[in-house]
C-alpha cells in the first residue's frame, strides 16, 4: 500500500530504532524477553507500513459486504442493526427452560439458543441407564415432541430465531422443531434458526458423537438437501471452532481446523450431488473470543478472508453469499477463573469487544459464575448487559471494521491466515479432516498447545489475575444454581406416561420405515419427521440409527 | 519404591470435556507415574474394572457435567465391593465447594477444582497412595 522507495527508507529507520532500543535494554529492560499473544505467537515491538508491505487494499481488504469480506459480511455492519444477542440457555425440564427463555426475551435477547442435556445430545432417553445423574444437568432434557412443545410454549416460532446446540441427533431435534411449528400453524419455510450439526468437531474436541464418520456425514448432507428445499431460511450447520479453542488450541489452529472441517462438509455435499451454491449460503460458523483482544480481531478477519477464497477458488462458488463467512461467537469459557469470579465480568467485556470489532453476527456472553456452575439469572443478566453496553455505549459500532488499517491488526490478520492455511494444507495431505481426525493428528496438535499453556500458567510465565497472581483468601461462593435430582425422576415418569398413551402401532411403523431408509440411500429427514410427529422418542429414533450405522469408537494418544 | 505409581485417569458419564483429564494425564506421566486414560463415556463399572485389571494405586476422576454427586460415590462403592478400597480416589472438574464434603464422606480423598496447579495433584497422590 506504500511506494517502494518510501518503504525502503522506512525500513532503515525502523531497523535503527530497533538497534538503538536493543542497545539500551541492559539499562532499561523490557518486561519480557519475548512478548507473546494469548496463543503464544511472538509480537514485535513496533508495527509499521513495512509489516504490511505486501498488502493490496483492493484484493486483500476491499469493501464491506464484498469479496473477500475481510471487513465484514454486511455493507453497513452494526450501523444497520446490532448483532443478535443470543444467550445459550437451558437446564432441568422443558418448563424451567421455557421460563428462562421468556425471561431472556423480556430482557432484550434477540434470539434463543437452546442447551440440551447430555443424554439428549447423545441420543439417549432420560430413562436409559447411561443417563443416570445427567438428566437436565447441562441443558434441557428432551425425550419427545411432547417436551419440545412445552419448551416453546408461548414462543411464536415465526417471530424468533432459534439456535440449537445439537450435533449427532441434529436431524431429530430439527424435525421436532418443524413439528412444533406445524402445531403453531407456522410452516417450515418461515422457520429461522441454526442447528450446530457439526460432527467433526465432536470427534476432535466436544465429545457428543454417536455414529461413525461416514453415516454422520451422510446425515449432515441429508439435512443440507432437505433444508434447501423445505426450510430455506434455516442455517443447516454451525461449523465450530469454539470447542477446538476451549480444548486448548491456538487462534490459528482454531481457524485452520474449523475451515478444514468446513471444507470436508462442502466436499461431502458436492459428492452427494448437491450444487455448491444450493447449500453454501446456509453454512455458518461459530468461533471463540479469548482475552487477547487484537489477536482475536485479526483471527475473525483472517477467517473471513480465507473462507471467501476457499469457496471461490477451490469450490468455484458463484453466489457471493456462498463466500461470505457468517459467524456466531461465544466468549471463552476456559478463560474464566473460579477464583475471584467477579473479575470474569471484565474478561467477558474484553472478549465481547473482540467479537464485535471482529464483526460477529451473533454473540453469547458467558456469565461470571461459569467456572463454578451453571449461571444464575442475575449473572446472566450482567452478561447480557455487557453486550448491550458495548452495543449502545462504547461507540465501536458506529463505523464498519474500525481497526482496519492498523499495521498490527493487518499484519496479524495475514499471519493467522497463512498459519491457518498451512494447517489446511497439512490436513489435505493427510486426506482431509475426517481422515486427519481418525489419525489423531488434529487432537494431538490441540493437546500439545493446551499442555504448553498449562505449563506456562503453572510457571507463572503467563499471568492469570486472581489465579497465579493477586490471589486472595476467599469464602466458598454462595447461591450457585443447582439442578435437582428429581428432574430425572420427573422426566422418567413423563416418558412412561407418553409411552402408554401414544399410538404405539404408528410409532412402530414409522421406526421400521426409518430403518429401511437408513439402510438405503434415501434422504432420512422425511422419515425422522414422520416418527417425531407420532411421538417416537429421541432414544428410539437414535436407537434405530445406532442399529444400522453402529457407533463411533474414540481413540486417544496421550 | 519398587515400581512407578500407577494411575487410572477416567471420564465417567456422558461428559465430553476432556481437556483437564488429558492435561492431568500428561502431567502425571511427566512426573514419572504410569498413566492409563480411559477415554470418554465410561460407566462406574467400567472404571472400577479397569482400575482392578490395571492394578492401579490411584483412580483420578474428571467430571464437568454436574453428575459428580451420582457417579463418583458409585465408583467408590464399587471399588469397596471389589475389595479395592486401598486404591486412592481423587476427583477434579467443575465441582462446587459445597458438594466436596459429601464426596469426601463417600470415599473421595481429595477434590481438585479449576485453577489447581498440576503439581498440587501430583504431590497429593505421591503422599497419599497406600503402599
Amino acid at each position: 500500500m506504500y511506494e517502494k522507495e518510501k518503504i525502503d527508507a522506512l525500513k532503515a529507520k525502523v531497523n535503527a530504532y530497533n538497534e538503538k532500543t536493543e542497545a539500551s535494554l541492559a539499562k532499561r529492560p523490557e518486561r519480557y524477553k519475548v512478548f507473546e499473544t494469548g496463543s503464544g505467537e511472538p509480537v514485535n515491538r513496533l508495527y509499521t507500513p513495512v509489516d504490511v508491505e505486501g498488502l493490496n487494499y483492493e484484493t486483500d481488504l476491499g469493501i464491506p459486504g464484498q469479496f473477500p469480506y475481510t471487513r465484514g459480511v454486511q455493507p453497513t455492519m452494526y450501523r444497520g442493526q446490532l448483532w443478535t444477542m443470543r444467550m445459550y440457555a437451558g437446564f432441568a425440564t422443558a418448563e424451567e427452560s421455557n421460563k428462562r427463555y421468556k425471561f431472556l426475551v423480556e430482557q432484550g435477547s434477540s434470539g434463543l439458543s437452546v442447551a440440551f442435556d447430555l443424554p439428549t445430545q447423545i441420543g439417549y432417553d432420560s430413562d436409559h441407564s447411561l443417563s443416570e445423574g445427567e438428566v437436565g444437568k447441562v441443558g434441557v432434557a428432551i425425550d419427545s415432541l411432547a417436551d419440545m412443545e412445552i419448551l416453546f410454549d408461548g414462543i411464536p416460532l415465526d417471530k424468533v430465531s432459534t439456535s440449537m446446540t445439537i450435533n449427532a441427533p441434529a436431524s431429530v431435534l430439527l424435525a421436532m422443531y418443524i413439528a412444533v411449528g406445524e402445531k403453531q400453524g407456522v410452516s417450515a419455510e418461515k422457520l429461522r434458526g441454526t442447528i450446530q450439526n457439526d460432527i467433526l468437531k465432536e470427534y476432535i474436541a466436544r465429545g457428543t458423537y454417536i455414529f461413525p464418520t461416514d453415516p454422520s456425514m451422510r446425515l449432515i448432507t441429508d439435512i443440507f438437501e432437505f433444508c434447501s428445499k423445505e426450510v430455506p431460511q434455516w442455517n443447516t450447520i454451525s461449523i465450530s471452532g469454539y470447542h477446538i479453542r476451549e480444548a486448548g488450541s491456538t487462534a490459528a489452529q482454531e481457524v485452520g481446523f474449523t475451515l478444514a472441517d468446513g471444507i470436508a462438509y462442502v466436499e461431502a455435499a458436492i459428492k452427494a450431488g448437491l450444487d455448491v451454491d444450493s447449500f453454501a449460503p446456509r453454512l455458518s460458523f461459530f468461533f471463540n473470543a479469548h482475552n487477547d483482544l487484537l489477536e482475536e480481531v485479526a483471527k475473525f478477519r483472517a477467517a473471513r478472508r480465507l473462507w471467501a477464497k476457499i469457496m471461490k477458488d477451490r469450490f468455484g462458488a458463484k453466489d457471493p453469499k456462498s463466500m461470505a463467512l457468517k459467524f456466531h461467537t461465544q466468549t471463552g469459557g476456559s478463560t474464566l477463573t473460579a477464583q475471584q469470579p467477579d473479575n470474569n465480568i471484565v474478561r467477558v467485556a474484553i472478549q465481547t469487544l473482540a467479537a464485535v470489532l471482529g464483526g460477529t453476527q451473533s454473540l453469547h456472553t458467558n456469565s461470571k459464575d461459569e467456572a463454578l456452575a451453571l449461571p444464575t439469572e442475575a449473572s446472566v443478566q450482567v452478561a447480557l448487559r455487557t453486550q448491550q453496553i458495548v452495543g449502545y455505549e462504547s461507540g465501536v459500532t458506529n463505523t464498519v471494521d474500525p481497526l482496519a488499517g492498523s499495521y498490527y491488526i493487518e499484519a496479524k490478520t495475514s499471519e493467522i491466515e497463512e498459519q491457518a492455511m498451512a494447517y489446511i494444507r497439512k490436513i489435505d495431505e493427510l486426506g482431509g479432516a475426517p481422515r486427519a481426525i481418525d489419525l489423531g493428528y488434529i487432537q494431538q496438535e490441540i493437546m500439545d498447545a493446551s499442555y504448553k499453556y498449562q505449563k506456562e500458567v503453572e510457571s507463572s510465565q503467563r499471568i492469570v489475575v486472581g489465579m497465579n497472581k493477586y490471589q486472595v483468601e476467599e469464602a466458598a461462593p454462595q447461591g450457585l444454581l443447582r439442578v435437582d435430582l428429581s428432574v430425572g425422576e420427573n422426566q422418567k415418569a413423563r416418558l412412561a406416561e407418553l409411552r402408554a398413551k401414544r399410538d404405539n402401532a404408528a410409532v412402530e411403523a414409522t421406526l421400521a420405515a426409518l430403518k429401511t431408509a437408513c439402510e438405503g440411500t434415501e434422504n432420512v429427514m422425511p422419515f425422522i419427521l414422520d416418527a417425531v410427529r407420532v411421538y417416537a422418542t429421541l432414544g428410539e429414533i437414535c436407537g434405530v440409527m445406532r442399529e444400522v450405522f453402529g457407533e463411533y469408537q474414540q481413540s486417544v494418544n496421550l | 519404591m519398587d515400581r512407578p505409581i500407577r494411575v487410572l485417569v477416567s471420564k465417567p458419564g456422558l461428559d465430553g470435556h476432556d481437556r483437564g483429564a488429558k492435561v492431568i494425564a500428561r502431567a502425571l506421566r511427566d512426573a514419572g507415574m504410569e498413566v492409563i486414560y480411559t477415554g470418554l463415556r465410561q460407566t462406574p463399572e467400567q472404571i472400577t474394572n479397569a482400575a482392578i485389571q490395571e492394578d492401579v494405586d490411584c483412580v483420578a476422576v474428571s467430571i464437568l457435567s454436574g453428575a459428580h454427586g451420582t457417579l463418583i460415590p458409585k465408583i467408590a462403592e464399587l471399588l469397596r465391593k471389589e475389595g479395592a478400597d486401598d486404591v486412592l480416589l481423587v476427583a477434579g472438574g467443575v465441582i462446587p465447594q459445597e458438594d466436596i464434603p459429601f464426596l469426601k464422606e463417600h470415599g473421595v480423598a481429595e477434590v481438585f477444582t479449576p485453577g489447581t496447579p498440576t503439581d498440587v495433584t501430583i504431590q497429593f497422590i505421591r503422599n497419599n497412595i497406600k503402599r
